[in-house]
């Protein structure tokens, strides 16, 4: 028999989820709300004046061939920021939940680089990269490699991928961990005893285990890339050398914050949540059925 | 009697509309910290013990880009400040803000506060300067690309430190004897689009863009792909494949090569005479920036780089008459050479240079002068008043991105400067019609 469980009356389930549909309205639905309308206008800087042109600044944008290359850009720097801040964090937390001594000093200390501000992150990296007093390109030189990022867009994207993914490994760290350590003991004791090694035991049982925790940040992940990535690239690269570490939400920000053309600006943060959503939708129809709660 | 007095002393408390009990506030912010933010706190305090009328509180906003947002900003919310400082190449962006802006000039009627516009040089007010000839904001700090020398690299290298680099030409042979000599960093630049092009342009004495450079109007088109420009970056992209020039950043990252004593030639803006003094360990000599013999009108004059401080809308007559008071007080011949002399910008009046001369400080240090002779041996044309373009920091950053295509190697100069004008132009037709 199927049951359902019903409310008598309107009120209570409104009132139960008002907090939620008021969060998601203040932060969420008229600030988007106010970015498409926006981007129907072509603002002078004060807000003096403002002009209709309708979608006359999204055919600027798709006429623009930079701002379509960003499109590619953007999806190769997520993809390396994912791929780099994932793989890394599951690695260690694999190895930090077999310690039994001390492991909350390893945590704590894994945990930290979380706490480092991007636009920070984004200064350190560049000073141990810096072409000519940078430590690591020092070393580097004396390996015999020219380390360039000024001009070599190749090592630009690396650098700034890094400096983005470095502190996410913390983050993503945290939640591998507490989901290995959810993963039943009694699993994997079992699996022991038929003999199966560590590694076996890994990719078998302990990693489906974990697939939930790491769509989940896969998800996560791909949003942080897309968003919150400017103040690394700000600090470390401006977007050069040419355009190739211009992302999309970095001309958001330097079109509208340096730039002072808030239209513009305002359509590719259009752009940029239909993208974002379009993945969402992509991630959730598609990946989850692969995988396991 | 005593009543008669007393009776006076109430009409004339009721009838001057500033009493001396509350001085009149004015605002000030502006983009300095460190050292010149010291220098702006002196100017200010010295200000306010001068009289008793106004206080000026000055702000500090952060760098130049984040000043000028967060006076954008406060305008839109109706709390901007009197006194913004603004960038040179936001200059377009203010004077098209028409009901944001308060012209220099109307103030300065306004307040009845002494101010001549023919004591400011032509080269320094003529960036800010009406096509009627009228100042729209007071220029504040102002500086000017030059060429600073390491003769002890020179030396080092085996090339002769006195030997003429007046033109690229002799540059150019200099830069392979260096590199002959072992000289691993022959030549380091800051602020490429600002030195390479828009001054090279204003040098030659061609346009940078149409229009007068965008003074005649809003309806200009980069012209930066000329021959002049093509014919200097050609030459800048050999000695960068060369490894004669060496490309840092588009800030002035090179600084910090040259002041560890890394380069032997470095262009810069002649503000960066207080940090390499500072700094430097080796002999260093300020030369004039280096010039193409034969090509354009050269030596014309080179264009300034700085800031400007703008009159917000949006006050009373009083603090109008404060503002007026206070840019009068920076623009006076004590307070303006004492600024060039601690700072290294440019004196903004002839005044001051000459008072800085009469005070026998050029002959002190030399090569301080060299900027001021630059700026100044001519009467500015229509190509080298200055620029005057709508999105020009992004027009920057477009060149900024074409120039690196350059020095890499992936672009010709000519493929690269036609590349920048045609993006440039999209943003010129973008904020045409945005100010329209």
């Amino acid at each position: 028999m199927n049951q359902r469980v019903t409310f008598r009356g309107w009120w209570l389930p409104i009132l139960l989820i008002a907090p939620q549909v008021l969060v998601s309205a203040v932060f969420f639905y008229y600030p988007a709300g106010q970015a498409i309308w926006q981007s129907l206008f072509i603002p002078d800087p004060f807000g003096l004046s403002s002009r209709f042109v309708g979608l006359g600044n999204f055919e600027f944008l798709f006429s623009d061939k930079y701002y379509r290359a960003s499109f590619l850009t953007t999806a190769v720097f997520s993809i390396l920021v994912s791929l780099c801040s994932m793989i890394p964090a599951l690695f260690l937390a694999v190895m930090a939940d077999r310690l039994i001594k001390g492991s909350g000093v390893y945590r704590t200390m894994l945990i930290w680089p979380y706490a480092v501000a991007p636009a920070i992150a984004g200064v350190l990296w560049l000073f141990m990269f810096n072409t000519r007093v940078g430590i690591v390109s020092w070393y580097l030189g004396h390996l015999g490699y020219d380390w360039n990022h000024v001009l070599n867009g190749g090592e630009a994207m690396g650098l700034v991928v890094i400096a983005s993914a470095w502190g996410r490994i913390s983050y993503n760290f945290l939640f591998f961990l507490a989901a290995l350590q959810a993963v039943p003991r009694s699993v994997i004791e079992a699996a022991a005893i038929d003999g199966a090694r560590f590694w076996k035991r890994f990719w078998t049982i302990v990693l489906p285990l974990l697939s939930p925790i790491a769509f989940f940040l896969l998800v996560v992940n791909i949003v942080y890339s897309f968003f919150e990535t400017f103040g690394v690239i700000h600090t470390i690269t401006s977007g050069g050398p040419q355009q190739s570490t211009t992302v999309l939400v970095y001309k958001v920000f330097s079109d509208g914050f340096v730039g002072q053309d808030l239209g513009s600006s305002a359509a590719q943060s259009v752009v940029l949540l239909f993208v974002v959503g379009l993945l969402t939708i992509i991630q959730f129809k598609y990946i989850e059925k692969r995988v396991h709660y | 009697m005593k009543n008669y007095l007393s009776g006076a002393l109430v009409a004339a408390t009721l009838f001057s509309p500033i009493s001396s009990a509350e001085p009149t506030e004015v605002h000030f912010w502006h983009a300095f910290s460190g050292r010149l933010g010291e220098l702006v706190a002196t100017q200010v305090g010295d200000f306010n013990a001068s009289q008793t009328d106004y206080t000026v509180v000055q702000t500090h906003k952060g760098n130049y880009s984040e000043t000028l947002n967060s006076g954008i900003a406060a305008f839109r919310a109706n709390e901007q400040p009197h006194i913004l400082m603004v960038f040179e190449v936001g200059t377009a962006t203010m004077m098209a803000a028409r009901g944001a802006v308060r012209p220099l000039h109307e103030v300065m009627e306004l307040s009845g506060a002494s101010f001549d516009q023919d004591a400011y040089i032509g080269a320094v007010k003529g960036y800010y300067t009406s096509t009627e000839g009228d100042m729209l904001s007071l220029p504040f700090n102002a500086s000017t690309p030059v060429l600073w020398v390491n003769r002890d690299a020179m030396a080092a290298a085996g090339v002769d430190p006195d030997t003429d680099l007046s033109t690229w030409q002799s540059v150019g042979t200099a830069l392979t004897a260096l590199k002959a000599g072992g000289e691993e960093c022959p030549l380091v630049t800051a602020w490429q689009s600002w030195i390479h092009l828009e001054n090279l342009s204003a040098y030659h004495d061609v346009p940078f863009a149409t229009q007068d450079n965008g003074f005649a109007g809003l309806d200009t088109e980069l012209t930066l792909n000329g021959e002049a420009q093509v014919a200097h970056l050609s030459a800048m992209g050999q000695w960068a494949k060369d490894g004669k020039f060496i490309y840092t950043g588009r800030r002035n990252e090179g600084g910090a090569n040259f002041r560890s004593g890394e380069c032997a030639l470095f262009t810069e803006s002649s503000a960066g005479y207080a940090g390499i003094k500072k700094e430097a360990t080796f002999d260093f000599e300020v030369r004039p920036l280096p010039y193409w013999k034969g090509l354009g009108n050269s030596p014309q004059n080179t264009i300034i780089g700085g800031a400007s401080l703008w009159v917000m809308e949006g006050h009373s007559d009083a603090e109008y008459t404060g503002a007026g008071e206070f840019l009068s007080f920076l623009s006076s011949t004590d307070v303006q050479a004492q600024w060039h002399q601690d700072t290294g910008y440019l004196p903004i009046t002839a005044e001051a240079g000459d008072a800085t001369r009469a005070s026998g400080f050029y002959a002190a240090n030399p090569g301080t002068e060299v900027a001021v002779i630059q700026m100044t041996a001519n009467k500015p044309t229509a190509n080298s008043n200055g620029l005057r373009l709508g999105s020009f920091d992004q027009i920057r950053g477009i060149i900024d991105e074409e120039l690196e295509g350059i020095w890499s190697g992936d672009k010709t100069a000519q493929e690269a400067m036609d590349s920048a004008k045609e993006r440039g132009d999209a943003l010129l037709r973008r904020f045409e019609s945005a100010n329209r």
